[in-house]
């Protein structure tokens, strides 16, 4: 049972704030974190790996720092990392990014499953997993809420709006796990200290190294632009009502009358 | 493509600092240059009024006048619509008269023809129907093979689609199939004057930016629109609308997976996104005895209780009746919120 799990480094949004002067947001001092549901991923694969055997591979695609993220995840207990690095990848939409991580893994070569998070907290796409699985041609569950892995078959519980559903798909295929699935083990003393071992521990492919054409990656693969970022803004005022709960009820009741019914 | 900006005409106005969506530009000692943070998106070229900003792109615009009008994808599930679909309708409708196009549907499913004529009365042109035996439950494969046929031959210039769990799933498939981009969980949809393309707004960062994306050089057009949002469509004078049987061909790859158990756990009705009045509650309600003063004001006004995340993950009300980004969105016609600070998380809901 060989997994391939996609992770991705992000900022912390939780952190994020935005500047009062400017309205924009300030990601100075913003901790990057692993996307919290890429953690879920890798519990995922780690879990397979104890009851079926195989390996587990983590792939990132990002900038140099990006190894931070891949460092972490080796912690946990991951075989192998692999980090896509360079400036012909920057700028790239869900299309291109799919695109990337897809030829990767098809230098990776083999795996049974590839795992992902739903989605990331930076961009809230939740696209990569299902153009990943379209790339190598290979069958999709997303919102995966729990899976196992019988006689070469997938088994996974799809969660839905207003309930869930179970699919059962041949291997090779990709999934896309929410955090409903398990709880991310944290990484031990041993982990870190082997992760951290030596510069050897992640692998480092550029663009050449996985043979994609510069036309269909980063920016200038990316068929979406974004024009336009803006902060909502929003006015806030308080109004505090004092008294007794009839009089605080009725100063309540005059405000509403006030501004919303006007 | 590059971008570089040549300083001698710059005045440091600042314009493109404000344009550039990745905080790319910095002006320093009245010059304006980029930092490796640049993409070279070229958004603060336009923004420029002393055209300091260069770019070696091709100023060429491909050829995409095949592609015309919207074609709407509509959610079916056991021969029922997703009330979603109507919205989607309605924001089709909306893209179509703006840009003087034809609005056309499609819906999937086995034996879905009473769903279609349903959809007919919504204002399309046409409706067409995949009808297929292996497209009864909703499955990925098949659906991305059904759907990507029919839009290479309709060849629309909008195709949208609901971003609820089937729609999520279907939607990037399809765009990678078609080698085109797909804006993801869009709350705002316009047609852009004089070029023709989609303006599509979307939130990131956990709704702290709102982004407006194009996709200027490709077509469809692709986007999966957030359910709740948009105004949905109403029943239009009957005008000729055409429901046109579409053949589609699976292979049996497309097939492989199956759906081997179904599971509602929602109860009917009641649903927090259908409410015209919510009372909300959150940290400050202090206690699971605190909501029921917000249930009984509720049933009083006729409305549904709802929450912010952590009433949720108090156990005080159940994460289906959770508003925000992680949660539902709401269009009620009055929110009364007690005790929740309105975190850009919960107000994303809205
Ligand atoms: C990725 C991500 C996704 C998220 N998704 C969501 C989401 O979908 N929905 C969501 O709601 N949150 C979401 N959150 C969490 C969000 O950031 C906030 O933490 C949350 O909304 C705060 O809930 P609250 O307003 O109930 O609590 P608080 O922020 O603690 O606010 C409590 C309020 O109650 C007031 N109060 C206290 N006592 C009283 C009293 N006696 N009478 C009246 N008022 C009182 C306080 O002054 C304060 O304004 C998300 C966060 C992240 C990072
Ligand atoms: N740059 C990346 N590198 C590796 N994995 C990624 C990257 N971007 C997205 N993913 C994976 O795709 C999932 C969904 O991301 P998104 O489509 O951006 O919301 C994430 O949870 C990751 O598992």
């Amino acid at each position: 049972m060989d997994t391939v799990v996609l992770v991705k480094q992000v900022p912390d949004t939780a952190e994020v704030s935005i500047d009062p002067k400017t309205g924009t947001l300030i990601r100075e001092g913003v901790e990057s974190i692993v996307n919290p549901e890429d953690l879920n991923a890798v519990e995922a694969a780690l879990r397979l790996r104890s009851d079926h055997g195989g390996t587990v591979t983590a792939l990132t695609m990002g900038p140099p720092q990006a190894r931070e993220a891949l460092l972490e995840v080796l912690a946990m207990g991951a075989d192998r990392a692999v980090l896509l690095t360079d400036k012909a990848f920057a700028g790239a939409d869900t299309l291109a990014t799919s695109y990337t991580l897809g030829r990767a893994i098809e230098k990776i070569g083999r795996f049974d499953l590839v795992v992902c998070g739903r989605q990331a907290i930076d961009g809230d796409t939740a696209q990569i997993g299902p153009q990943v699985a379209e790339f190598l041609g290979i069958p999709q569950v997303t919102y995966v809420q729990a899976l196992e892995v019988r006689d070469g078959f997938l088994i996974a519980r799809r969660g839905l709006e207003d309930g869930y559903e179970t699919i059962k798909t041949p291997l090779p295929a990709l999934v896309t796990v929410t955090s409903d699935l398990n709880s991310p083990r944290l990484p031990t003393v041993e982990g870190i200290m082997s992760a951290c071992a030596g510069p050897e521990a992640v692998d480092v492919w550029n663009a050449a190294d996985i043979g994609a054409m510069a036309d269909r990656t980063g920016i200038r693969g990316s068929p979406t632009w974004v024009a336009k970022t803006e902060t909502p803004s929003k006015a806030r005022r308080c109004v505090m009502a004092g008294g007794g709960d009839e009089e605080k009820a009725r100063a309540a009741a005059a405000e509403i009358r006030k501004r919303i019914l006007g | 493509m590059a971008v570089w900006i040549e300083s001698g005409d710059c005045t440091g106005c600042r314009l493109c600092v404000k344009a550039c969506p990745y905080g790319a530009v910095e002006v320093e000692d009245g010059k304006a240059s980029l930092n490796d943070r640049c993409t070279s998106c070229g958004a603060c070229i336009a923004a420029c009024r002393h055209s300091c900003i260069r770019t070696d792109a091709s100023a060429e615009a491909p050829d995409l006048s095949a592609w015309s009008g919207v074609l709407v994808f509509c959610e079916q599930r056991d021969g029922v619509l997703n009330p979603a679909a109507l919205e989607m309708m309605g924001a089709g409708a909306r893209l179509a008269a703006a840009s003087g196009q034809p609005l056309e549907a499609v819906i999937a499913g086995s034996g879905v023809r009473p769903a279609a004529e349903t959809i007919s009365d919504y204002g399309p042109s046409a409706v067409h129907v995949l009808d297929h035996p292996g497209l009864a439950d909703y499955r990925t494969m098949p659906y991305a093979s059904a759907l990507a046929d029919l839009i290479q031959s309709r060849k629309p210039a909008v195709v949208l689609f609901c971003a609820t769990h089937v729609g999520r799933d279907l939607a990037p498939r399809i765009s990678r199939r078609l080698g085109v981009g797909l804006t993801a969980d869009c709350t705002g949809l316009e047609i852009e004057a004089g070029t023709g393309h989609l303006r599509q707004t979307r939130p990131a960062f956990g709704g702290n930016v709102i982004a407006t994306i194009l996709s200027r050089t490709t077509r469809p057009q692709m986007a999966t629109v957030r359910p709740g949002v948009m105004e949905p469509a109403t029943k239009a004078a009957r005008a000729a609308c055409e429901i046109r049987a579409a053949e589609p061909v699976l292979g049996p790859r497309d097939l492989l997976a199956l759906v081997v158990e179904k599971v509602r756990t929602r109860r009917a009705g009641r649903d927090i996104r259908d409410a015209r009045v919510i009372v909300a509650g959150g940290r400050g309600v202090g206690s699971a005895e605190g909501f029921r003063a917000l249930e009984r004001l509720a049933s009083l006004l006729g409305g549904e209780v709802a929450g912010s995340r952590i009433a949720v993950e108090k156990g005080w009300i159940p994460q289906q009746n959770q508003v925000g980004q992680t949660g539902r969105t709401v269009r009620p016609d009055v929110y009364v919120a007690c005790g929740i600070s309105g975190a850009v998380q919960h107000a994303a809901g809205m």
